[in-house]
Formats: structure tokens, sequence, C-alpha cells
């Protein structure tokens, strides 16, 4: 087969096509806005993830304690504080960028074996907290009461989801917007000499541990974003947010999109959180069957996920 | 006092035995494998299964668990392990989680969601008095096997030929293959060794922990945390830290049971503050 050959200058094209296909579900599938928010929110969390896993090779199992913590700081903030959705987002992300930021230091230092540990274990301990206050956060019930004042005082949350979905999907883009910037910018190929070498980047003169807590950092404070996200559109929090399962399930979106690429999370969230919706009534063991099996065979065929498999459709030509 | 200690030592026994294989394939591989606590699961069915629908004795379906864990590890080295140990960590942890996702599912489908039944031999059940205090025959006979299983991994390690050459490959595997040792021969050995040592360890957990299909995954961060702790690539180090573990966590149980799982996770964050190579680290790093 050969590779469709795209020039460079089109791919802004594409990008802004690809997000106006996304803004159409609006009018397309209007039964559908909730789902559509959520996977607008899985497509972020996974960018964070990719962030740091992807592009600056942090391996992490354990990012759902940002996301959990950001949604609770939200819901919290909510509940008891003030109802606006902006600040809400805003202490969220200053939340999660400070644990983040501190986190990073533990992160960094370490093997990737430790790095693994490190964030299973911190992962375990948020949730095991969350368990236990069951007076702040609920228990295993999830943070329950929580009503949204309406966005800028003028569009308030509605049953259908329509506020809901365009509140997520500009803030969804905005985030997006800024992470790409970031990514793009002379940082962000710093991250990807580290992935690729951390040992050169070092003898060039790269502060390769700076540099990889800054995106640790960054990461945190978008899933953070994310999970506050969720919280607001859904008004509820639910435990399972801070668990290994919502780590290891974010994992496989980000695979199934492919690693180390831009649009490989918000892809996988697409793909993923519709085949889970389609098969929502097979018995929770099986899905994992499926998932289990997914993951086995993309290791052994490779291929670097949806975004991978559009690499080797498109060709990109280098502008001149 | 004295009995939180034996019960904390007999489940760190029972961890150590579990994790001791995770800790060689770590060290000597550097291969991180999340999906060991689903070889020990496997070993653990096998027993069940033998004991409850054939008939076997205790001891009898305690070597079948060895000999299935290992089994069933000798299978997934040669179709799956083998060709990413030279992969980036990430693709060993998706192919170990995609692992116990697998084996769950199957699991729960053949054998039913909940608790296996296990009834104890008469030789184990009961107490028996030792330095003052009534302690459980079981928790002793486990005791006495982590002993045992340790004298005999030490001896193996450090008194053969076999154990001369996997230190030196978990030393520098670079120099060992050069000098003619046949690294990846030798990690098949230790990866179904430490295979074997699993199931036995899932077979024992049965009168324990108990053994559902979720088994790999509930106790996959307690494992890590001991070979983490303790030191990949050694034998002592697991060793210790499971038996640190053990203690910590059912110390936990005992004075503070409103604090959960929570503080061996401290533990363990504090640990790899203070040590983040291990409590022993290997030599060579």
């Amino acid at each position: 087969m050969f590779p469709i050959s795209l020039s460079a200058r089109r791919l802004p094209w594409a990008e802004t096509a690809f997000w106006l296909l996304l803004a159409s579900g609006f009018f397309l599938l209007p039964e559908h806005l909730t789902l559509l928010s959520q996977i607008l929110i899985m497509g972020l969390f996974a960018v964070s993830l990719d962030m740091a896993l992807g592009y600056a090779g942090i391996l992490t199992v354990g990012h759902a304690a940002f996301f959990g913590v950001g949604a609770y700081a939200a819901g919290l903030w909510a509940k008891h504080a003030w109802a606006e959705p902006f600040s809400g987002l805003l202490l969220a992300l200053l939340v999660c960028a400070t644990l983040g930021y501190l986190l990073s230091y533990l992160v960094v230092r370490g093997a990737d074996l430790t790095r693994l540990m490190i964030t299973i274990g911190v992962c375990m301990l948020l949730g095991e907290l969350a368990n236990r206050l069951v007076s702040i956060t609920g228990g295993t019930d999830g943070l329950q009461g929580i009503t949204m004042a309406p966005v800028l005082g003028l569009f308030e949350f509605d049953l259908y989801g329509r506020t809901g979905f365009v509140y997520t999907f500009v803030m969804v883009l905005l985030v997006f917007c800024v992470a790409r910037r970031i990514l793009r910018s002379p940082f962000g190929l710093a991250l990807r000499g580290i992935h690729d070498s951390s040992k050169r980047m070092q003898a060039i003169g790269s502060p390769v541990a700076a540099r990889l807590r800054m995106a640790y950092c960054f990461s945190a404070a978008i899933a953070g974003l994310a999970g506050a996200l969720m919280a607001q559109s859904t008004q509820f929090v639910g435990i399972e947010s801070l668990g290994i399962n919502r780590s290891a399930e974010i994992l496989i979106i980000l695979v199934l999109g492919g690693a180390g690429r831009l649009y490989g999370g918000l892809l996988g969230a697409i793909v993923y959180m519709v085949v889970h919706d389609w098969f929502a009534d097979m018995n929770p063991e099986y899905w994992m069957f499926w998932i289990g099996c997914f993951l086995i065979a993309v290791v052994m065929l490779g291929g670097g996920g949806l975004m991978g498999m559009l690499a080797r459709i498109f060709k990109v030509e280098k502008a001149r | 006092m004295g009995i939180v200690i034996f019960d904390g030592v007999a489940y760190g026994m029972l961890l150590f035995l579990i994790a001791v294989g995770l800790s060689i394939t770590m060290g000597l591989m550097n291969f991180v494998n999340l999906a060991h606590g689903a070889f020990a699961m496997a070993g653990g069915y096998a027993a069940a299964v033998a004991m409850n629908s054939y008939g076997w004795g205790f001891f009898p379906a305690l070597a079948l668990s060895f000999v299935a864990a290992a089994l069933v590890g000798g299978l997934l080295e040669v179709l799956l392990y083998r060709r990413l140990y030279r992969s980036h960590p990430l693709d060993q942890v998706l192919l170990s989680i995609g692992l116990v996702f697998v084996s769950i599912a199957s699991f729960t489908y053949f054998f039913g969601p909940s608790m296996q039944p296990f009834t104890l031999p008469a030789l184990l059940t009961g107490q028996v008095a030792l330095a003052g205090m009534e302690v459980g025959r079981y928790r002793l006979f486990l005791i006495v096997c982590g002993v045992l299983v340790l004298g005999a991994l030490l001896l193996l390690l450090n008194k053969t030929r076999f154990g001369a050459m996997v230190r030196a490959s978990v030393d520098n595997q670079r120099v060992a293959r050069g000098t003619g040792i046949p690294v990846q021969r030798l990690f098949f050995a230790t990866f179904v060794l430490g295979c074997g040592l699993a199931g036995l360890g899932g077979a024992l957990s049965l009168g324990m922990l108990g053994l559902e299909p979720t088994f790999p995954l509930k106790y996959l961060v307690l494992f890590l945390i001991v070979v983490c702790v303790g030191g990949a690539g050694t034998v002592i180090g697991p060793f210790v830290a499971a038996l640190v573990v053990g203690v910590v966590d059912m110390a936990g149980k005992y004075y503070l049971p409103e604090a959960g799982a929570f503080l061996i996770y401290v533990f363990m964050v504090v640990t790899l503050l203070l040590r983040p190579h291990g409590l022993i680290p290997r030599k060579g790093l």
C-alpha cells in the first residue's frame, strides 16, 4: 500500500477538521452528549499521561492519583466553598501542580522500577485515604451533593449535558492547545531527546532531572484539570477515580491511541469509550479478557497504536 | 505482642516465597513483570483442584502446585517473555498487565468468582505451644517452609556452579555473556524456578490469604513492595523486606485497624525515599 502523502501545511487543516468533527457531535448526537463529554475528558487525561510517559518517558502507572485529587478538589470546593466552575478548575490545577512538583522529586531520581513503585504506591495511598476519610470524601459512596453554579452566570448545567458538553469542549480544547504549545516548544524537544537517550542529553548540557520534573508537574496539573472537569460535568466524584484500575484504563487508552503522539490520547479515548459503551452490558470479566488480549497483541505486534497506523497511511512531507 | 510478630513472620514467609522469583527475574533481566501473582494463582488453583476434585493429599498437591506453575511459567517465557527482554519497560508493563487481566478473566470463567474452598490437613490444624505462646500449626509450617526455601536458595546460589553463573549474570550481564555463560538459558531456568516457588506460595496461601481470581491484582502491590524495598536481584533482600512488610502489615491490622493498608504504603514510600535501591542493594549497581 502506498502511503498517501500530505503536505505539512495541510496538517493544521486536518487538526481543525478533527476538532470541528468533535464539536459537530453537539448537533449530530444530541442524545449522547454526556458520553461525548466523558470522551473528551478521558482524552485530555490521556494527553496528560502522554506528556509524562510518552514524551518524557517517566514510567508511571499511578496517574489516576492526580485525576482523583483534581476531581475531589473541585468537588469539595464546589460543595463547601464556591460553586462557580472556573474557580474550581483553577484550584484543581494549582493543587495538582503542587502535588506533582513535590512528588516529582521522588519520582525522577529513581530507576524505572522505583518510579513504577512510587507512582503505584502514591496512587494506592491516596485511594486508601479517600476510602478512610468518609466524613470528607463520602468513602465508597463517592462525593455526592455537588451543585454547580451556571457557567459565567449564564448557562446552567442541564439534564441533557448540553452546557456540560460545550463547557468541557472549550476547556479541553484550550488546555490541549497549551499542551500542544508546550510539547512543540524547545522544552518539548528536550523531553523527546531525554526519552531517546538521557545520557546524551546530559552530555550536551540539558538539565535532564529539572526537565523531567517540570514535565511531571505539567502532566499532573493537566490530569488534575481533567479530573476537575469530570467532577463538574457529572456533579459527582466516585472513589474509583483515584484507583489503580483507572490508572490502568488510561494507560490502555493511551497505548490504543499511540503513546508519544499528540493526538494519540484523544483518538484512543474516542475508540475505547465508544467500544466500552457498545459492550456495556457485557460481563466485566469478558471485557477484561479482551482488553488483556488486546494489550498482549499490541506489545507483541507493535505498531504504535492508532496513530502509528495513521502514520503509515499518511506520509507527511517536510515543509521546505 | 509476640503473637503479632509470629503471625507477621508467617505472613512474611508467604510473601517471600511468592516474591523471591520476581526479585531474581527483575534483577537478572530488568524485566518489570507485574504478572508474577498470576503464576502463584495458577499453582494455587492446581493444588486446590487436585485436592477438591481428585482427592489428593495436601503435600502431593503442594508438589503439584510447584510443577504446574513452573510449566505455565516456562511456556509463557518461551512464547511471550523471551521477546521482550530488550524492550522498553513500558512494553513489559503492558504485556504483564495484559496477562494479569487474561488470567483473572479465564480463572473466573472456569472456576467462578468465589474463593476456593480449603480444609487444612489434620496434621496442620490446631495450636502448638512454642516459647510460652500458643501458635497456629499452619503458620509454624509456613515459617518452616520459608526458612527451608531460603536455605535451599542460598545453597543453590552460593555453593553451586549454577548459582555462580546466576550471580555473575546479575552483577554484569555483558561480561558474563562474554565469558561464555549462556545467560538466556540461565534466565529461562531461574524464571521457571521462580514461577514454581510462586506457585508453591500460591498453594500455601490457600490457608492464609485465600485464593480467588482477583489474587494477582489484589496482592500485586505487596509483591512489588517486597522486591522493591528489598532490592531486586538478591535473595536476602526480599527475605528481609518480606518479614518487615509482613510484621508491619500484621501489626497495623492488630493495633491500627482503621488505618487499613495505609501503613504499608507509607512504609514503602519512606523506605524508597531513604534507600532508592532497596534495603540490600545488589552488587555492581
